[in-house]
């Protein structure tokens, strides 16, 4: 039975709580389980944010953050960069053979140390050019965040494609969603720029199924074959 | 500065864009309060169809406070208790209950629930860390006031450096009080405890305050799985004058405590009234037992009866236990596991039976002082040759992993504090 713990790292704007929430009502949707719990200071573009993920085929019981994820999110690249995160550094506590995703065209210099310690722990770390192809597929770096949904779905094969889609329908034409101040006028601006929802949901879509490919093309699906290109990129 | 923004975008005079979920309109609203119909306790805790829906721990608050046929609330916010209090605020709004308001500060707000419980209706306050703090002085005069009400405690860092993440150290505060007080692990239980409790409180044998403690945001703002009857059904009302004290009203002066101070006459009869008057409020709780066991199901629940190697925990500290119980027996290890769901009255003899069979007790809480394990300790002192670890703990509002409690199963105390780096699992 698959379970995982996610950890989402990113910076304001970025729409970092809103993909946990697809995420996790993805699974939810797909007969899983899911818990999330978002973290973030004042809501303003640019500072850190980060949401906990756990998904499961079985039952949750833990609360809380996650200390020690199996799989760790990058939304920017700044995260690493600036070190615009309330986990420093950015792969702390990341279990044995665990998967971090990175949204960056190009894999990042790291240091020396941080690289070293990644080898160590044999992590999985893969470059996603989120950003790049929300750019290309929707026409804004807005659906970022969907990107990295579509990714991190394709690795860990939770949720399937179908329900990430209702999720997304969902999340857009909502059942009573809750959402922040700061994440609501987002979505204000976000709709104004589509126009109409339909589209908007379906650009949306796109971009997920197109990094669910990227993902899949780069066979980061299957860990065993990924493992090796994953382990050169980390010892940069 | 609105101008990228569509004109029906809502703002406060601040600027800010006004969302979260809004108050329903009372017209549209307001029948469906007033045609809800009184049930037993029975019927609503047992007896009437769930359905099973994925809300927050504040939601969960709202929808057993819909239920509960409150009349009055008053509020004070604090983080992270504030969003429970505003879901109550939208059920006066919806017609639920009958007052609700603002007060002056937590001292006052507790002072205030306290003149509603004595004037014999059913109240309702919650508050948070330093809040409840602020509030204790008045707190610690509700059950020698013999006065029937509701805190909720959502807990939250009180020590510095100060934070707002739920560290639970308060609850030590609270202990020693004479409010009888419950521990939710999880959003389910911040349905049905709040709801129990009110029962509990204004059974004549009892008449006490009643707090229910959760842990703050990972509970009362993380989704949950809750089972909720219908709304259209909701308890029935307190009935103030089958109580143990009589109510205050202009035929009946309060309890004699409030006409008659036994602290301005020290002599005899006033040392031996103010000892009965202590005696009976413990008397009380032990007399709450039997309703706990009734409507929560006992003081304690227990997973894997006759393990040995038990954990004991509250609040979520359970739920992370559960986690390590079921790690542990992927592994083919049998871990217990107790829960406890009522502080005060403590399950002393329920926990003695529990750890019959153990020989390790390890006690992980979400505080620096271990108030739980000293709790442990005290309850089976003579009772058990099981070696009894209290840990591990956690600090400032951290959740604790699971891995933490794996370490403890799997290692002695002292290893586990001398090694840095988690066990894998």
């Amino acid at each position: 039975m698959k379970r995982y713990n996610i950890r989402m790292a990113g910076i304001g704007g970025q729409g970092v709580v809103t993909a946990s929430h697809v995420m996790s009502n993805g699974v939810i949707i797909a007969g899983g389980e899911s818990t999330l719990v978002p973290f973030f200071g004042s809501e303003k573009r640019m500072a850190p944010v980060e949401s906990y993920v756990r998904v499961a085929e079985g039952r949750i019981f833990e609360i809380g953050e996650i200390i020690y994820p199996n799989v760790i999110m990058i939304f920017h690249t700044q995260v690493i960069t600036h070190g615009k995160s309330y986990t420093m550094p950015f792969y702390s506590g990341l279990k044995d053979e665990g998967v971090v995703l990175i949204n960056s065209e190009k894999p990042l210099e790291l240091e020396p140390d941080q690289a070293r310690e990644l080898r160590e722990k044999k992590a999985k770390v893969f470059y996603i050019p989120a950003s790049k192809l929300a750019a290309e597929v929707a026409g804004t770096e807005l659906a970022t965040n969907m990107a990295m949904a579509g990714a991190v779905a394709a690795v860990i094969g939770l949720p399937d494609l179908i329900s990430l889609e209702q999720s997304v329908k969902e999340r857009f034409l909502g059942k009573g969603f809750v959402v922040s101040g700061g994440t609501a006028s987002l979505d204000n601006v976000i709709e104004k720029k589509f126009g109409k929802k339909v589209e908007l949901i379906q650009k949306n879509m796109d971009v997920v199924k197109a990094a669910h490919k990227y993902a899949v093309d780069h066979k980061w699906n299957d860990l065993s074959v990924a493992e090796t290109a994953a382990l050169a990129a980390a010892g940069r | 500065m609105a101008e990228g923004l569509q004109t029906e975008v809502k703002t406060n005079p601040q600027g800010d864009v006004i969302t979260a979920t809004e108050a329903p309109k009372a017209k549209e609203k307001e029948n469906k309060a007033a045609k809800q119909r009184v049930v037993t306790p029975e019927y609503l805790f047992f007896e009437a169809p769930r359905t099973k829906t994925f809300i927050t721990g504040s939601e969960a608050a709202k929808e057993a406070i819909r239920r509960a046929n409150v009349d009055i609330a008053i509020s004070y916010p604090i983080t992270p208790q504030s969003e429970t209090m505003q879901q109550v605020g939208y059920l006066y709004a919806e017609g639920y209950l009958k007052d609700y308001y603002r007060g002056e500060e937590e001292y006052g707000v507790m002072s205030a629930v306290a003149g509603a419980s004595r004037a014999g209706v059913r109240a309702l306050t919650a508050t948070a860390g330093p809040g409840l703090m602020r509030g204790m002085e008045v707190i610690t005069s509700w059950p020698g006031g013999r006065m029937p009400l509701l805190l909720l405690v959502v807990c939250r860092v009180i020590n510095a450096p100060l934070a707002i993440q739920p560290d639970n150290v308060e609850l030590s505060y609270l202990l020693n009080s004479g409010v009888i007080v419950f521990h939710a692990e999880n959003q389910q239980d911040f349905y049905d405890f709040p709801l129990k409790a009110y029962m509990i409180s204004e059974k004549c044998e009892v008449t006490l305050p009643v707090a229910v403690a959760v842990d703050g945001f990972f509970v009362t703002h993380a989704r949950g799985w809750v089972e909720l009857p219908p709304d259209d059904i909701k308890l029935p009302p307190r009935e103030c004058y089958h109580e143990a004290v009589p109510m205050m009203d202009n035929e009946n002066p309060p309890a004699r405590l409030s006409r008659d101070a036994p602290i301005q006459k020290s002599n005899f009869i006033s040392y031996q009234m103010h000892a009965s008057w202590q005696q009976e409020i413990w008397a009380a709780q032990d007399r709450a037992r039997p309703w706990i066991k009734k409507y929560m199901g006992g003081l304690i629940e227990v997973v894997n009866p006759g393990a040995e190697t038990m954990i004991v925990a509250s609040g979520s500290a359970v739920s992370q236990s559960r986690e390590a119980v079921r790690q542990a027996g992927e592994k083919g290890d049998t871990i217990g596991l107790v829960k406890i769901r009522s502080l005060r009255p403590f399950p002393t003899q329920e926990l003695i039976e529990a750890c019959r069979h153990a020989k390790r007790i390890i006690v992980p809480e979400f505080n620096c002082v271990g108030w739980m394990a000293k709790e442990v300790r005290s309850a089976l002192f003579g009772q058990t040759k099981a070696e009894i670890v209290p840990g591990p703990r956690v600090f400032g509002g951290m959740s604790m992993p699971t891995e933490l409690i794996l370490e403890y199963l799997y290692k002695t105390p002292n290893e586990a504090r001398m090694t840095t780096k988690p066990l894998t699992v």
